[in-house]
């Protein structure tokens, strides 16, 4: 037969199948739409999140071949002078760029302190748009917003902006707004002259972007380069800067993209299951189709086109569905979807047709593998037998191997331990694909095996149902396929989850134990208490003790996102007892090199070992300290080292700190004490200053706040699992409308039949959840131990959550019983006496 | 006990309001040791008459009086405990459970009327003896034949010891000899029952082995007159 016979041959099917099962139709083109919606918008919002943060990047780079980065406190300005004498230098311009204290706001703004005239060349999409007012940006306190800095602080042309400098206030005059395409993120601009004067940094730099004279080799020069700069001083590549954000944030959103995925795979597994039982359920008419001279191929072909029809409808709908969630979520929330390192407030949804494509792609072929199977074994069924009636082979349809599935758990254990590729866990996530599916393939002879194993009870009803089950295991495995795969992987989820918000509700006990934490605006590089501060914090009554720290960044590798240094503990003793710390060494006293404490990131990414040397750049020289130990640090992604106030001051001389934990006296009230601390600084809005405990309960909400997404994507994937197991319940009932036809007549109460549904219902659904709960233990531990660790380089140790999966299995079975219920009397109603008539 | 078994009074059944009734006034008494045939045209409310003796189905008039009891004053739970008890079908399509041995499906009246062992175990035995196939007891029906299917759904049908046995078209998918002995067999056994029953039948030669034939039309039933 032609093309155009397998073309009518699937229509005939197609419509035929929508014709009487509209809604399971419909459900499955949902559950399709579903799983491309959530992994297009996912993708969308992330894409345009970075675009974002791209475009900001770029801006400030500007037309830079190599960028001078320096520590935030900045380096002697002769680098610029020695700089602008280099021949192969053609174009450069100094910049002081600081993210700068607000008074009066617990939070930063950006500002870059610029030579209008050289940054014209170097970054002439920002300057290029102040025009004439270039003149006025000479005066000491006159300062540029971008649009969004404008909007953000509600401030306009002539309106005052009050930073803090030290413990003190300064005001600077708004100038004017810049035009809304100039810079997409808050900024402020300022002459460097000014900046320096105002942020007590006279005659420091702490970036330099340079344009070379044309034929210079680019990379050459900035390697040779780097050799000559001051310590800490680094020669970068702008895409170093350009990927920044895409680098740190690849784990995070590589992960919620494979978590989006899992809704659309447990769609596959959807509509593997639905066309399984559609084939079941017409095995007489496709055998008859068979005798009627259609080839085996062209029945595969127009089985296998019905699972591709469902994929495109599935992924048209999908792709329009992501765009609109999209579109929603960057309009009514940040774009940063939990993770809160992609807060994009000004992003717009970004094009992305070849990407939609590719979902488009994947929904359709992911729908086109759920029905290959089910429509191979169609087409190898024998039609006579099929014909004759009363003996479909569930077995042959599900056309498993136990050998198989064996051999892929083996696969996916092996896969577990291999290493990250390009700083993500490809291996892991291999090993999840191996795993899922070896077991899914091992439920027909597992289910086999616990059957055999049941004692007959005596009782008609359940041993019926035992029997049922027994006989068509492959039956069950493939209602259950669906929802053991997304119920183990919502197992696996909860777990990881469960483990980390207790590894972080400790981690938060042993770096929160005093009765009251205080701090500068987060990141900021201006706002610090000199001594004199801190002794008067201190001194503040109700206050029983005080200990503070200083925290900075430190640029390690010009290739890595900057390092947090935190400088806490009087002394080393007293800085190794602070820390949530995994491994340490003995501290050696009065060593020539000081103790420094790295976190896990450090050493996952630099790959630094405990006793090696660590060299950081400070006040200008290389520091050398001795790793004495590796800390669990969960709020610093790029790595962070810890060293003690003591080794700190002696290498910088600086003994000033940025954040605080206060303990206080018996009886005070820590409202009060807020009040008098704040006096002691002037008054200062912007001190962050709370409990320990409210400060633990509110990290605790952000943690949560942060894996909400997980969780709806989760649900969603069982919500879909479950509709497979429904689906599979209505089939069955509706197929076996006979045999209760038979069993009402031979005098079995209605009730029982019911009741046997439910055995059966139960019986399956309570095999899938302690299936899944075991797959999904197991699936956990990669989770932990491979994927969680090699995407973010942080440790977490497991812990099961008992009881809400215990409810959560308990909701299935129930559900999955009622389900079973529902199905079997709507087959009674539909006149099951009458059904014995029909040939079985 | 009386003899009576069964007796319809006046029956009637409809599809539909606006449709005339498929039959009407059917009347008729059957005594324990009888053996009665039921022939009609397709259509005709055959199997549907086979259901309202059962109180499977429920009439638009008349009365179906079941060992005694009106089917009309019991609840679908009644009816269906006395059907457990009182009646044993055989189908045309056999109907045998594919996922119980052959042993299984002959006991499952047994095991609803919760028969205990070791009476549970003799009976069966006795009936699976009785319709000569005691050697396929342990077997899956799926491995059957379709004459020895019919030996296992009969052998079910009377291994209660029903007082009707109903049989519907059950030798429709047989060839000449299976529904020959087929025949035979359901024969024997109601009258080694004691019981009564009615077979369904289009076929002269399968309504000439019951004891007198009737046939059903719209006016109801008639004693068959050879043309």
């Amino acid at each position: 037969m032609s093309n155009a016979g397998s073309w009518r041959i699937w229509r005939i099917l197609l419509l035929a199948q929508i014709r009487e099962q509209p809604t399971r139709f419909l459900v499955t083109v949902l559950a399709l739409a579903l799983g491309v919606a959530l992994g297009s918008s996912v993708f969308l919002v992330n894409a345009s999140a970075l675009n974002e943060f791209g475009l900001a990047t770029k801006r400030l780079v500007g037309e830079a071949d190599v960028v001078i980065r320096g520590p935030r406190e900045g380096f002697p300005e002769q680098v610029f002078v020695d700089l602008a004498r280099a021949a192969s230098v053609s174009a450069l311009s100094p910049v002081l760029e600081l993210e700068v204290a607000l008074a009066g706001r617990n939070e930063t703004l950006k500002v870059l302190g610029l030579d209008p005239f050289r940054a014209a060349v170097l970054q002439p999409a920002i300057i290029g748009d102040i025009g004439e007012g270039v003149f006025q940006l000479f005066d000491h306190d006159a300062i540029y917003l971008s649009s969004a800095a404008a909007q953000q602080l509600r401030l306009q042309r002539g309106d005052l902006l009050q930073v803090t400098v030290g413990s003190s206030f300064k005001a600077l005059r708004v100038l004017g707004i810049l035009a809304d395409g100039a810079y997409p993120q808050p900024l402020g601009l300022m002459d460097i002259a000014s900046a320096q004067w105002t942020f007590n940094a006279v005659g420091r730099l702490n970036r330099i972007d340079l344009r070379l004279a044309p034929g210079t080799d680019v990379e050459s020069f900035r390697r040779n380069l780097g050799t000559t700069l001051p310590a800490g001083v680094l020669a970068i590549a702008p895409q170093v800067e350009r990927d920044r954000a895409v680098t740190v944030t690849k784990a995070y959103r590589v992960n919620l993209n494979m978590l989006a995925l899992v809704a659309l795979f447990t769609g596959a597994f959807l509509v593997f299951s639905t066309q399984s039982l559609s084939v079941l359920r017409r095995r007489r008419s496709l055998a008859l189709l068979r005798a009627l001279g259609v080839t085996r191929n062209q029945l595969r072909n127009a089985l296998v086109g019905e699972g591709l029809a469902l994929g495109f409808v599935g992924s048209m709908l999908g792709v329009l569905l992501g765009m609109l969630i999209a579109a929603a979520i960057l309009k009514f929330l940040s774009a940063d979807l939990g993770n809160g390192q992609l807060r994009a407030a000004e992003a717009s949804l970004r094009a992305a047709p070849l990407q939609m494509l590719a979902f488009f792609t994947i929904g359709i072929v992911v729908a086109g593998i759920g029905a290959w199977v089910p429509a191979r074994n169609a087409a190898r069924q024998s039609p006579a037998r099929a014909l004759k009636g009363g003996d479909a082979d569930y077995t042959a349809v599900a056309g498993t191997s136990w050998r198989f599935g064996a051999a892929l758990l083996l696969v996916g254990s092996a896969l577990a331990w291999l290493p990250p590729v390009g700083g993500l866990p490809v291996f892991g996530y291999a090993a999840i694909a191996a795993l899922l599916l070896g077991a899914v393939l091992l439920v027909p002879t597992v289910t086999m095996k616990g059957l055999g194993l049941a004692p007959r009870t005596h009782r008609i009803v359940l041993d019926t149902a035992v029997s049922q089950l027994r006989e068509n295991v492959a039956l069950s495995a493939l209602s259950l396929a669906s929802i053991i795969v997304s119920f183990s992987l919502m197992v696996a989820m909860a777990t990881m989850i469960y483990s980390f918000r207790i590894s972080f509700d400790h981690w938060l006990g042993k770096l929160l134990p005093a009765d009251m934490q205080l701090r500068e605006p987060f990141g900021n590089d201006t706002a610090f208490w000199s001594k004199d501060d801190q002794v008067k914090l201190g001194m503040v009554a109700g206050v029983a003790r005080a200990e503070f720290r200083r925290t900075r960044q430190v640029l390690l590798d010009p290739e890595r996102a900057p390092v947090t240094l935190i400088a806490r503990g009087e002394n080393d003793g007293d800085t190794a007892a602070q820390l949530p710390l995994l491994r340490s060494t003995p501290i050696v006293p009065d060593g020539e090199t000081p103790p420094a404490w790295i976190s896990e990131a450090l050493q996952d990414l630099y790959g630094y070992r405990m006793g090696d040397a660590l060299e950081i750049p400070l006040a200008g020289r290389i520091r050398k300290f001795t790793i004495a130990g590796i800390w669990r640090d969960y709020a610093r992604l790029s790595g962070s080292v810890v060293v003690s106030r003591r080794a700190y001051a002696a290498a910088t001389g600086d003994v000033s700190a940025n954040e605080g934990s206060i303990w206080l006296n018996p009886g005070a009230d820590a409202g009060a004490t807020e009040r008098m601390l704040r006096q002691a600084l002037g008054n200062r809005n912007a001190l962050e200053i709370t409990t320990s405990t409210a400060l633990h309960e509110r990290s605790l909400q952000i943690f949560d706040r942060a894996f909400a997404i997980t969780y709806a994507l989760e649900v969603i994937a069982v919500i879909i699992g479950l509709t497979g197991v429904s689906f599979a319940a209505s089939s069955t009932a509706l197929a076996r409308r006979a045999e209760f036809g038979m069993l009402r007549h031979i005098g079995m109460l209605r009730r029982q039949v019911i009741a046997m549904l439910a055995d059966e219902g139960i019986l399956t659904s309570a095999f899938g959840v302690v299936y899944g709960l075991g797959l999904g233990i197991a699936l956990s531990l990669i989770l932990v131990y491979v994927i969680n660790r090699q995407s973010f380089n942080w440790s977490i140790d497991l812990a099961v959550p008992v009881w809400p999966l215990a409810w959560l299995s308990g909701a299935l079975i129930g559900a999955a019983a009622v389900t079973a219920i529902c199905s079997g009397r709507a087959a009674l109603s539909q006149d099951a006496v009458r059904a014995v008539r029909e040939d079985w | 006990m009386t003899d009576l078994v069964v007796r319809l009074e006046s029956l009637s059944r409809r599809f539909s309001k606006d449709r005339p009734a498929i039959f009407e006034g059917v009347d008729l008494e059957l005594r324990r040791g009888e053996y009665l045939a039921i022939m009609g045209e397709s259509g005709v409310g055959k199997s549907t008459l086979l259901n309202l003796l059962a109180g499977l189905d429920a009439p638009d008039g008349g009365r179906v009086i079941l060992e005694g009891v009106d089917l009309s004053t019991l609840d679908d739970d009644a009816t269906t405990l006395l059907r457990r008890r009182a009646v044993g079908f055989v189908f045309q399509a056999f109907h045998v459970l594919p996922y119980l041995s052959v042993e299984q499906n002959v006991a499952l009246p047994l095991d609803l009327l919760r028969v205990a062992e070791p009476e549970r175990s003799r009976r069966t035995r006795d009936m699976l003896t009785a319709v000569g196939i005691e050697a396929l007891a342990q077997r899956r029906t799926k491995e059957l034949s379709g004459g020895e299917l019919q030996r296992v759904a009969i052998a079910r049908a009377l291994v209660h010891r029903p007082r009707l046995l109903l049989a519907d078209e059950p030798t429709g998918n047989l060839d000449t000899r299976s529904a020959a002995q087929t025949l035979a067999l359901l024969q024997a056994q109601v009258k080694a029952n004691a019981g009564a029953g009615i077979l369904i039948t289009h076929s002269r030669a399968a309504a000439e082995t019951a004891d007198r034939i009737l046939v059903l039309d719209a006016r109801g039933l008639h004693p068959w007159e050879p043309a």
